[in-house]
């Protein structure tokens, strides 16, 4: 048995503080008796008496804290020691007050709550990177929701994230999903063995969303926001994300979301991708398949695809896709143009999610149709941002021309709800195309501002005496707020033709097309 | 492509805890997800000055771990100061390049023609108390004359509540920082009514001062050489528990004194008589302890001065015409601005239109980050500084942890879970947030003479921080 004292100079505690904190000393291990008081004469009796202090005690006042322990060895002695220096700085520091925390800036907010490890920014652009800069200097990782940052912020940002080895998710970087918490507009998905890195937002709640439909799970879902895989940018955090998800032990299948990479770009991330031994599926929207020739990822031609591909990976099974059949489809497709008046030639798709008009521009290029778009791949379709739409048009509304000023369009639909009625007045429309997103930071709910839409844009067109063709597709879960059920039947009861996927829609939206 | 992976390894196998800034549906998301969060409430730096955002953002960066390291080091030395009263000293003992013409007074320097009334009140009575004039024409004609010279008590590590007057004769609480060495004075608290400190000057305030110049002291001094030094953090830290937050109350602080100090004294004090005045002066007043206190925030605010790279305020005061700051790195320098009115209660009788705008070295307590910044330790306070809930005391005391480097390690605050008081002004977070140190102060009559009229809370002017910020920037070459 060892007795150990020590005698802390003008340190002033009140004497309850000090006897819980004796109290919890002498429940460590290994620790016969402990008492931590003021050092009064009287208390001086108390710890002579119980001999944890003796003669040879340092000498002390009334004025000085003083800590004896008797142990059963010099180690948990010193480790009881540890502990009230611990208990009394915790005491001291810790400031969360009961109910809600709230602070000004970061780094009193780290104060408040000590344990803070993410930040979330959704500042306007140009106080972003003061703010990002702040959050790694506190340690914490980033996801940046904010745009309009500069590319040489973003660039300054990431390099300081990589030095520091934190994840600087952004900017313009919408969803992410951190052990199983949704950030930004993101869904919630079954925890599972699937891990992504994005750089397309809607995509990955596409994805993920998907996932869970089809059984899989998610264990990480990381944006790098939609530059990262620009030369300027150099791939900093995909190339980050992708050794993140190769030495988490919960990952074992891992997606890459992304439109295609610059070339240089690419070429890292394939030698990185080598060494890398977990299935890789990776969807390079707009692409070539033969940018993945004699490597071992594994292709995904749209975003359904990335998703099947990956729960089938997940489950151990051989990651291949049987060829689609399209029965179900066609027949669809008849129907709804035997109603059609032959002057109606065209679709005009109304997105809040930019990845899915992407993607839907895509898949009609596939089919050699092709759609003007104000993020036209071919910048001769290119419509202008005020631009009246033409012949086929695919818009994406969370483009900057719609948000400007104004919440965007997940959130806020009376932008798109307006146009659904422009374009149901022009006799030339047959099929309206839509997307309706859930999930955490989007409308609480979105079907129930879109349901009314469509029943007016129906009728818009009845009183022409035209029929009008509307396609949705829902990206959510059943676990969302929204509820994905909930959500489908909105928008099926105001006469809408709901598919599994946007890339479903799309497909059906190509197969009328390609016969009017 | 090796990169550290020990971070996001530890945020994908720990609890993510989030902090929002910005639009606050994403917090109320993380909320609904049961995961632990903190919402910032963001606004744009600067009050959204760009010049001054752009100020504060070059010293993002690598700069910012030069300041970091300096600030951190000025906190440690702020936390681990340790003032002991030394003893009672006469400012022409003690102060360099003092004469009897040689006034001290509170904030930063001024001419006689720029003082306010309580300023040239106090500064004739100091005059006559000398013995210089027998008369305030007298007085007058010798300052007009250029005879007298005027300092910053804080020039010469020094403090005086209000007015502040420090002459030749005046007999001074000496405060050692024993962690440091370093010394500082402040004048004994004179009590209430007409007093210099509020201007007022005529022969009841001369009679009062010289009691304490030839009965009070020597009989302090005694008590001391008797007792030995005397902690001062352990008065502080106690009185903090028993409902002072040390500027505007001081009645715990004042009241342990009188019990430790009293028996001392009995014992050093030969003359019944004099025991008696003594006893009844220091137990008749709640604000005795007040100028120890002063004494001891300036003798640990002293040794943070002169860190390169630092940002902490190392003063705060003023003269009633001008409120200053001296910030670490830039040493004696004072960005200045024009005080405000402090807002409060009167005594009956008075009202806004009699007050004196904010004045004296007392803000030294709110530097060292007690009175105003402890305000959520002193429930008993509220009231009279003008705050309607306890509640809003501590909202003041919530507030000032946005605009500090730490918390002090030993003066806690019970009623809020024990937590540090707010320690060491960083004027960068000044001026990004917004929010200016509260002071809790007395209220002078504008006229010298009358004496105080009330006491309520104060702001130091923003003014101060975002010179001192853009002296900073440039002295930094940024």
């Amino acid at each position: 048995m060892i007795t150990t004292n020590q005698i802390r100079k003008n340190l002033y505690f009140d004497s309850v503080t000090l006897m819980v904190a004796s109290s919890m000393m002498r429940g460590l291990d290994g620790v016969i008796n402990a008492a931590v008081m003021m050092g009064t004469d009287h208390n001086r009796s108390l710890m002579t008496q119980a001999g944890l202090i003796g003669p040879d005690t340092e000498p002390f006042g009334v004025n000085d804290t003083v800590v004896g322990v008797q142990a059963e060895s010099d180690e948990a002695a010193q480790a009881a020691i540890a502990f009230f220096d611990d208990y009394i700085g915790g005491k001291k520091k810790s400031g969360k007050s009961s109910g809600e925390a709230s602070a000004r800036t970061l780094s009193a907010a780290k104060t408040v709550c000590p344990g803070v490890n993410f930040t979330v920014i959704s500042v306007p652009g140009r106080y972003a990177r003061a703010e990002a800069e702040k959050a790694m200097e506190l340690g914490m990782h980033v996801l940046m929701f904010s745009d309009n940052v500069s590319l040489e912020d973003e660039v300054a940002l990431k390099e300081m994230a990589a030095k520091k080895g934190l994840l600087m998710m952004g900017p313009d970087c919408g969803t992410t999903i951190i052990n199983g918490t949704a950030l930004g507009f993101a869904n919630v998905v079954r925890r599972g063995n699937i891990g992504l890195a994005a750089a397309a937002g809607t995509g990955l709640q596409e994805v993920t969303a998907l996932i869970d439909q089809l059984g899989g799970g998610v264990s990480q879902a990381l944006g790098t926001g939609g530059r990262d895989l620009k030369e300027e940018v150099g791939g900093k955090m995909m190339s980050m994300c992708l050794e993140a998800l190769n030495e988490d032990p919960e990952t074992e299948v891992i997606v890459i979301l992304s439109k295609p990479p610059a070339q240089s770009v690419m070429k890292r991330m394939l030698e990185q991708l080598e060494r890398v031994n977990k299935p890789v599926i990776a969807a390079f929207l707009g692409g070539d398949p033969a940018l993945l020739e004699g490597s071992r990822v594994i292709w995904a031609g749209d975003l359904e695809q990335a998703a099947r591909l990956a729960v089938l990976a997940a489950r151990g099974e051989e990651p291949a896709l049987p060829p689609d059949d399209d029965t179900m489809l066609k027949a669809t497709a008849e129907e709804e143009l035997a109603k059609l008046a032959p002057e109606q030639k065209y679709l005009r798709g109304l997105y809040s999610g930019g990845t899915l008009c992407y993607e839907t521009i895509l898949l009609l290029r596939d089919e050699g149709i092709p759609t003007w778009s104000n993020i036209a791949l071919d910048k001769k379709y290119l419509l202008e941002g005020g631009a009246p739409s033409r012949e086929n048009t695919l818009l994406d509304m969370g483009d900057d021309f719609f948000t400007n000023g104004l919440p965007h369009p997940m959130i806020d639909f009376r932008q798109r709800v307006d146009r659904m009625e422009q374009e149901a007045a022009d006799p030339a429309v047959g099929v309206l195309l839509l997307d309706c997103v859930c999930g955490y930071g989007t409308h609480a709910d979105p079907a129930g501002e879109l349901a009314p839409a469509i029943r007016r844009a129906k009728e818009i067109a009845a009183q022409n005496g035209r029929h009008l063709t509307v396609i949705a597709s829902v990206t959510a879960t059943e676990g969302d707020p929204q509820a994905r059920s909930v959500q489908l039947r909105q928008l099926e009861e105001a006469g809408a033709i709901v598919m599994g996927c946007n890339a479903q829609a799309a497909r059906l939206a190509a197969l009328m097309l390609e016969q009017i | 492509m090796a990169y550290k992976q020990e971070l996001i390894h530890q945020l994908f196998t720990s609890q993510l805890q989030v902090a929002n800034v910005g639009v606050d549906v994403f917090y109320q998301a993380v909320l609904d997800q049961s995961t632990p969060g903190i919402h910032v409430d963001w606004r744009p730096p600067a009050g959204g000055d760009p010049r001054l955002a752009e100020v504060l953002s070059r010293l993002q960066g690598e700069p910012l771990r030069r300041i970091q390291a300096a600030n951190e080091e000025a906190h440690r030395r702020m936390d681990q100061g340790d003032p002991v009263w030394a003893g009672v000293v006469y400012a022409k003992d003690v102060l360099p390049d003092m004469d009897r013409y040689t006034i001290g007074h509170a904030g930063p320097p001024l001419s006689w023609d720029e003082m306010c009334g309580p300023m040239k009140g106090a500064v004739i009575g100091a005059i006559r108390y000398e013995g210089l004039a027998r008369t305030e024409e007298e007085a007058v004609a010798l300052v007009k004359g250029g005879k007298i010279k005027f300092r910053p008590n804080h020039s010469v590590a020094c403090v005086g509540p209000m007015t502040g007057m420090i002459t030749w004769s005046m007999p001074l609480f000496k405060v050692v920082n024993k962690t440091f060495g370093n010394v500082a004075y402040c004048t004994i608290n004179e009590g209430l009514g007409k007093v210099m400190r509020f201007g007022a000057n005529d022969d009841s305030v001369l009679r009062r001062l010289k009691w304490l110049e030839q009965v009070l002291a020597p009989a302090l001094q005694k008590a001391v050489e008797l007792h030995g030094p005397f902690s001062m953090k352990v008065f502080m830290a106690k009185a903090l528990a028993m409902g002072d937050e040390m500027h505007q109350r001081n009645i715990a602080a004042s009241s342990l004194f009188a019990r430790d100090v009293l028996p001392v004294l009995i014992r050093a004090v030969n003359d019944q008589e004099q025991l008696g005045e003594i006893a009844d002066f220091i137990s008749g007043n709640d604000q005795f302890f007040l100028n120890l206190a002063m004494a001891s925030c300036k003798a640990v605010c002293d040794a943070v001065k002169d860190i390169p790279d630092c940002t902490i305020v190392t003063a705060m005061s003023r003269n009633g015409t001008n409120f200053g700051i001296k910030v670490s790195a830039l040493g004696e320098q004072w960005f200045q601005a024009p005080v405000l009115m402090p807002k409060g209660l009167f005594f009956p009788g008075y009202g806004p239109e009699d007050a004196n705008p904010d004045m004296g070295d007392s803000a030294i307590t709110e530097t060292y980050g007690i009175g105003g910044f402890t305000m959520g330790s002193s429930p008993a306070v509220v009231r009279f500084v003008g705050a309607d809930s306890v509640e809003a005391a501590m909202n003041y005391t919530r507030d000032m942890y946005e605009i500090t480097q730490g918390v002090n390690s030993q003066l806690t605050i019970p009623n809020m879970d024990f937590k540090g008081a707010p320690m060491g002004i960083d004027i960068r977070k000044v001026v990004e947030t917004g929010i200016t140190p509260v002071i809790n102060t007395g209220m002078a009559h504008k006229k010298p003479g009358v004496g105080q009229v009330g006491a309520g809370i104060v702001r130091a002017p923003m003014e101060c921080f975002t010179q001192a910020l853009e002296a900073f920037a440039q002295a930094q070459g940024l």
